[in-house]
């Protein structure tokens, strides 16, 4: 069996209760390379803590997380030492926050924002930094001359392209998106979803997308898990699941899209 | 010999133990910032408290005091110090680095070399190099146990990108002994070299924020930088007015309302001596 074929993330009955509070239970899955894994369901259903859990920003109370690092060992995330954890988190892996403001540096260039990875991974010459930087602008469609003007100068959709950007300069192989498009206007929504679906595609990202947005899950994603009360109550293909939903609440939840 | 409302060199022995003992943390772990337990000191934060409690841990009867302030000895900052001193330990002062065991001073770094037998104490206002990159206290320190030091460059970067040349220019960032960043505290750049492989020990106090960390003698300090913008010193352009001094650190002094200015040592003992010495600059017209 190929290093393909074999899963990247593995979840085995993950939970986690805050006290009695429960606030997701027993979720088991496998993602592989490539692929894109939407969660949906309504506020409060345990996606947000979910994906806490997969990015190791919390720990479980139940079950484990596993990674494949890239030289192929596959390890359980809880046994990572600190250091290890927060080198994968700023190199292999990517963080897509819903608000910009959240996963950006508001206080420096753009430059710096998207070159900030490579100089924490020990790049010190300024010219490849930049001409890095550049590049990876361009790439999410971000005017080259603004390199250098902070992100409090830019629209909410070019912030959000700038947190993309920033996370994808190391060449990560996992990326976590919480609420991407939320808060962006249709238009820009549309782009951004566009941008990220070429980059998906291009690059062969793995993807845990969490969206309560039905559209976007459709648009980008392989696989969908619907999650309700802190469970997984329903998971297969994304056109599968929403063009023939089987458990009642997805049929809610599908049947709850304004027809366009 | 002292006052006799006072205990020597005003702190009392349990307090002096307290920060000797954080200096020998400090000492021990170069470049680590060593929390201790400041006093309230006769004087305002930011006039030097943290620098007067680590003079006044290691200071002895022997010892031989000079405090500088900008380079100066006879500044408002330094002559206070030095007679806070006077008074209290009744140790012996002077100006002149040579004969000084104990050195406290505030932006410099005297231009005479130092020597093994002395100790640099600096007055350090904001101890943390990260603070203004990373507000969370919690988060710089486990980016300084992990050595986690990427956003030093982002720093320096931003500098670069805005002004084409790192323009930082004073607290200039220095990696000691290979692992810790540390800010020097506000010396000019010019000063960063005199850091390294530096024969005396040099014991850094931040009053206000409860820290102490310090660089052994002989210790690395390199100034971070990049490959293709690499670490350079910042002089102005000219010899000293009075002793015509090309290689020192030059202070700017107006001089009158016209646009008339001159430039002189901001080292004065360094100036004095050369004076002393006979040498002589090119005084500008309006004072000839």
């Amino acid at each position: 069996m190929s290093m393909m074929d074999q899963p990247l993330l593995m979840t085995e009955g993950l939970g986690k209760s805050y006290g009695r509070q429960l606030g997701c239970r027993d979720v088991s899955f496998n993602l592989y390379e490539g692929e894109v894994l939407a969660i949906v369901g309504e506020s409060g259903s345990g996606k947000s803590t979910l994906l806490q859990l997969l990015s190791t920003q919390m720990a479980p109370t139940a079950g484990r997380v596993c990674y494949r690092m890239r030289d192929g060992v596959t390890r359980d995330l809880a046994t990572l030492g600190e250091a290890e954890r927060r080198f994968l988190y700023r190199t292999d892996w990517g963080y897509v926050h819903q608000d910009p403001a959240m996963g950006l540096r508001m206080k420096v260039s753009a430059g710096a924002n998207v070159g900030e990875r490579l100089m924490a991974v020990g790049w010190e010459h300024y010219g490849r930094i930049r001409k890095s930087a550049q590049s990876w602008l361009e790439r999410v469609e971000i005017e080259v001359g603004r390199i250098d003007d902070s992100p409090h100068t830019y629209s909410g959709g070019m912030r959000q392209r700038l947190q993309i950007a920033r996370n994808l300069v190391t060449e990560p192989r996992l990326i976590f998106m919480d609420e991407p498009t939320g808060g962006l206007d249709v238009s820009v929504q549309a782009r951004l979803l566009d941008l990220l679906r070429n980059l998906v595609a291009e690059l062969g990202l793995a993807v845990v997308i969490v969206t309560h947005d039905l559209a976007v899950a459709r648009l980008l994603s392989h696989r969908i898990m619907v999650m309700k009360e802190g469970r997984v109550i329903e998971t297969g293909l994304t056109d599968q699941v929403l063009d023939d939903p089987r458990e009642p609440y997805t049929q809610l939840l599908v049947s709850s899209i304004l027809p366009a | 010999m002292n006052a006799p409302a006072y205990n020597f060199a005003y702190l009392d022995e349990q307090t002096k133990r307290m920060i000797r003992r954080a200096i020998l943390k400090a000492i021990a772990i170069p470049g680590y910032q060593v929390p201790f337990a400041s006093r309230e000191m006769p004087m305002p934060y930011g006039w030097g408290t943290g620098g007067v409690q680590v003079t006044a841990a290691i200071l002895g009867p022997d010892d031989t005091l000079k405090v500088i302030d900008q380079g100066s000895d006879d500044t408002t900052n330094a002559i206070s110090i030095r007679k806070f001193f006077e008074k209290t330990a009744g140790v012996a002062t002077t100006t002149t680095t040579s004969e000084a065991t104990v050195i406290q001073t505030r932006h410099r770094i005297p231009e005479a070399p130092l020597q093994e037998h002395q100790v640099l104490v600096y007055q350090v206002p904001i101890p943390e190099p990260l603070r203004f990159l990373e507000p969370r206290e919690t988060e710089t320190r486990r980016m300084h146990a992990l050595a986690e030091y990427g956003l030093m460059h982002v720093k320096l970067y931003e500098d670069i990108a805005h002004h084409g040349h790192i323009a930082t220019s004073y607290a200039y960032p220095v990696k000691v002994n290979a692992r810790y960043v540390m800010d020097p505290s506000p010396t000019p750049k010019f000063d960063n070299p005199k850091m390294d492989d530096c024969p005396a020990l040099q014991l850094f106090g931040a009053g206000r924020e409860k820290r102490i960390y310090a660089v052994p003698p002989h210790t690395t300090v390199v100034s971070l930088d990049f490959e293709d913008h690499p670490f350079e010193r910042y002089r102005h352009e000219a010899p000293c007015a009075l002793c015509g001094a090309t290689d020192s650190y030059l202070d700017e002094v107006v001089i009158d309302d016209r646009g008339g200015r001159m430039f002189v040592c901001s080292d004065t003992d360094h100036c004095e001596t050369r004076r002393a010495d006979g040498h002589r600059g090119v005084q500008p017209e309006a004072l000839a």
